[in-house]
């Protein structure tokens, strides 16, 4: 474990309380994309040996979640004309609060953890468990499909840090996995959101309504 | 070698699906898909083959449901091609290749013995799903697929948190991290304790998602809703009781770790929720849809019920397993049919019961205000009457409708009977009373419930508007009564070698 590992984890967690705090989309989309690189980055400082898997890892999460899927995001928002404020269910004030109690949940539930002897006093449980729950709150408390598409993009950046702390034990095929199903994932909710606006003139899914008893 | 046949042939088939020019024989590919796969399985499982990867294999749990999936596959590969047929205009290609597809898929979830490859075959499936649930391209299947896709992938993504808790798990103990089952069932005793806890409870929220187990179930009812009948069938036979069995390997471990008492605990209470949360919103729900989408998150929580109850019940739960997958196929087909002659999956109100407007007419009204002119594109939907007098009018599908709902409540002469009654007979053996006692009063809610919809929806005089033209067929007809069949065989009579494989499910579950 690098002495860099832990402060680009604490960059990554102020970037949960940002994406919580924003009142834009496109910041909310830089800020995710943001965590991407830096995810990237922590890849390859985060074993002391550095192996091909972890260049791969690395490149893999900078290229898809840095560059790619921000970009995207990015280009449904402009084409799609999408009001540019967040409109989330609860504020945006709340849901900062909320989040920074789910951080401080994270770091106590982590402590009762036994860790193995690489990670003693490292931040990557409590990370990983910390942007797991920020962007389930964004998936749920957010109106946009794009948004909520964000929320997604971060929760599957904390269980990236988390297969970061397995990256020399695991397979290499879960790695793949992970990338390749944020890619399929992500494609084919870009693909549904464009359907959305032609159906419903909007991608708020408060307008999906219409199934309930 | 038959292992990797069993996912790659529907694969491969699905490829030709998507290249092949000729619209009117494409849909005959999946019936194709169908024997090769049942074929395969029967080699599969009769064959007991050698493991040449450790990657993929068979348990005893993984034999029972490849063999009811493949025959419940084959009946709606025997039922498609009749169904297709009427529905010309929309993309036969892409619905063909998935539905190929998701066999594949679903066979590598029950073949994969790493649990990294099972999770990446779930992953896969829910994204050959979301074209199926599209099919019909109007707003309120977009909706569906939406919170479909959305609650299912936050699902996949928990589980595989979980899972990488349970490689911690190895890690922390100074064993090599393996993700292959027998491994990990190997070195339980030595797992660290609270990862393996920790991990097994995010497990459970994220293939209970899969599975639509209550509070996880909230896109169910809309997917299934929404889904022709076949994509339903499949979706509550096949990817349901896979992803069970997914929740079952890592209950596995927990139990040869020794601590097969805390997912019990948790399965048990899970499952009781689940029955409870179908039952309260079974109860006059006119959606006949829906109402079987409730029915599944009912049979959902009576699997998990059943193992967490444990002992005898547990062979019930494998029983059920079986049967729920196989009577899943007789009502979602045959509510699609239904659907399809109606032009409504609403029924109507039973006798003496005046529909009252927070339900089902407010519900249908605001649907056709709400719906977007693509809606003229499905003339099946534009004419919606309350469905009635289903026996008069289609003799077929209406009785197996209705035997179906008798099967699905567990009525003699049925599988469902036994299993539900070994379930319940296993509760009170194992001191379980208290959860039997109320396993019992919630199947009866669930009985008066669903009966009161079916009932109004058999009965009573058939409605003038519904064309004529629209009619059972051979084909939609005849493979539900073979799946009907096949329910009231396994209660009748339960052949020996049948019945080792389901005590050897149970045992593999329970046993070291």
């Amino acid at each position: 474990m690098s002495a860099l590992a832990s402060p680009l984890l604490v960059v990554v967690l102020l970037i949960n309380l940002f994406l919580l705090g924003t009142s834009r989309v496109r910041a909310a989309i830089t800020g995710a994309a943001a965590q991407g690189v830096l995810l990237g980055v922590l890849a390859l400082v985060i074993d002391d040996a550095l192996s091909g898997s972890h260049i791969a890892v690395a490149a893999g999460a900078i290229v898809l979640k840095g560059i790619a899927f921000p970009a995207l995001l990015a280009r449904a928002i402009r084409d799609l004309a999408v009001r540019r404020e967040i409109e989330p269910l609860i504020g945006l004030v709340p849901s900062l609060l909320l989040g920074a109690i789910g951080t401080a949940a994270s770091l106590l539930f982590a402590s009762s953890l036994p860790l193995a002897p690489a990670h003693e006093g490292s931040l990557v449980v409590p990370g990983a468990l910390a942007t797991v729950f920020t962007g389930f709150m964004l998936l749920t408390t957010r109106r946009k499909a794009i948004t909520q598409v964000v929320g997604y993009l971060v929760l599957e950046n904390g269980l990236f840090i988390m297969g970061l702390g397995l990256l020399e034990a695991m397979p290499f095929l879960v790695e793949v996995g992970i990338l390749l199903d944020l890619f399929v994932g992500i494609f084919v909710m870009g693909i549904i959101i464009n359907h959305m606006r032609r159906e419903f003139g909007s991608i708020d899914t408060e307008r999906l309504t219409s199934l309930r008893e | 070698m038959v292992l990797a046949a069993l996912i790659l042939v529907p694969l491969g088939l699905a490829l030709v699906a998507l290249l092949w020019p000729v619209a009117r024989q494409r849909p005959w590919l999946l019936p194709l898909g169908g024997v090769a796969h049942l074929v395969l399985s029967i080699v599969a499982v009769a064959g007991r083959p050698e493991q040449l990867t450790p990657w993929l294999g068979l348990d005893p749990i993984a034999r029972l449901l490849l063999v009811a999936v493949s025959v419940l596959f084959l009946a709606t590969s025997l039922y498609t091609p009749g169904y297709l047929a009427l529905k010309p205009g929309r993309d036969q290609r892409v619905f063909t290749a998935c539905l190929l597809a998701l066999l594949g898929m679903i066979s590598a979830i029950l073949a994969a013995q790493h649990l990294g490859l099972m999770w990446v075959a779930l992953e896969a499936c829910t994204l050959t799903t979301a074209p199926l649930l599209y099919f019909h391209r109007n707003a309120r299947s977009l909706e569906a697929l939406w919170k479909y896709l959305l609650v299912g992938s936050v699902g996949i993504a928990i589980a595989f948190l979980g899972t990488l808790f349970l490689a911690y798990s190895a890690l922390h103990a100074g064993l090599k991290p393996s993700l292959v089952l027998s491994d990990l069932v190997g070195d339980a005793p030595r797992l660290s304790r609270p990862w393996l806890h920790s991990g097994f409870v995010l497990l459970f929220i994220g293939y209970g998602t899969k599975m639509g187990l209550a509070p996880m179930h909230t896109w169910k009812p809309d997917a299934y809703g929404e889904a022709s009948g076949l994509v339903g069938t499949l979706l509550a036979g096949g990817v349901s009781s896979a992803a069970f069995l997914a929740i079952l390997r890592f209950h596995k471990i927990l139990v040869a770790a020794g601590d097969g008492a805390f997912g019990r605990q948790i399965m048990l209470v899970a499952g009781l929720l689940s029955i409870a949360v179908a039952a309260a919103f079974m109860a006059r729900l006119r959606d006949f849809k829906r109402l079987l989408a409730y029915s599944s998150v009912e049979h959902m929580g009576i699997l998990v019920l059943g193992v967490g109850i444990g002992g005898g019940a547990t062979l019930g739960a494998m029983l059920h397993l079986v049967n729920n997958a196989l009577v899943k196929g007789v009502l979602f087909l045959a509510a699609g049919n239904i659907h399809r002659v109606y032009g409504s999956k609403r029924a109507a109100a039973p006798e003496g019961l005046t529909p009252t407007p927070h339900e089902g007419e407010r519900g249908e009204a605001a649907d056709e205000a709400d719906r977007p002119p693509p809606s003229a594109t499905s003339p099946a939907l534009a004419s919606s009457v309350p469905v009635s007098g289903l026996l008069r009018r289609l003799p077929w599908s209406g009785a197996l409708l209705l035997l179906g709902f008798l099967a699905v409540t567990g009525s003699p002469p049925f599988g469902t009977f036994v299993s539900e009654l070994t379930i319940v007979r296993g509760a009170f053996a194992t001191g379980h009373g208290a959860a039997g006692v109320a396993f019992l009063g919630l199947l009866f809610v669930v009985f008066v419930g669903m009966g009161s919809t079916v009932l109004a929806m058999a009965q009573g005089p058939a409605p003038s508007t519904v064309p004529a033209e629209r009619r059972d067929t051979l084909l939609t007809i005849a493979p539900v009564v073979a799946l009907l069949a096949c329910v009231l065989g396994l209660g009748l009579y339960l052949p020996a070698g049948l019945q080792t494989a389901f005590a050897e499910a149970a045992a593999w579950l329970e046993g070291p």
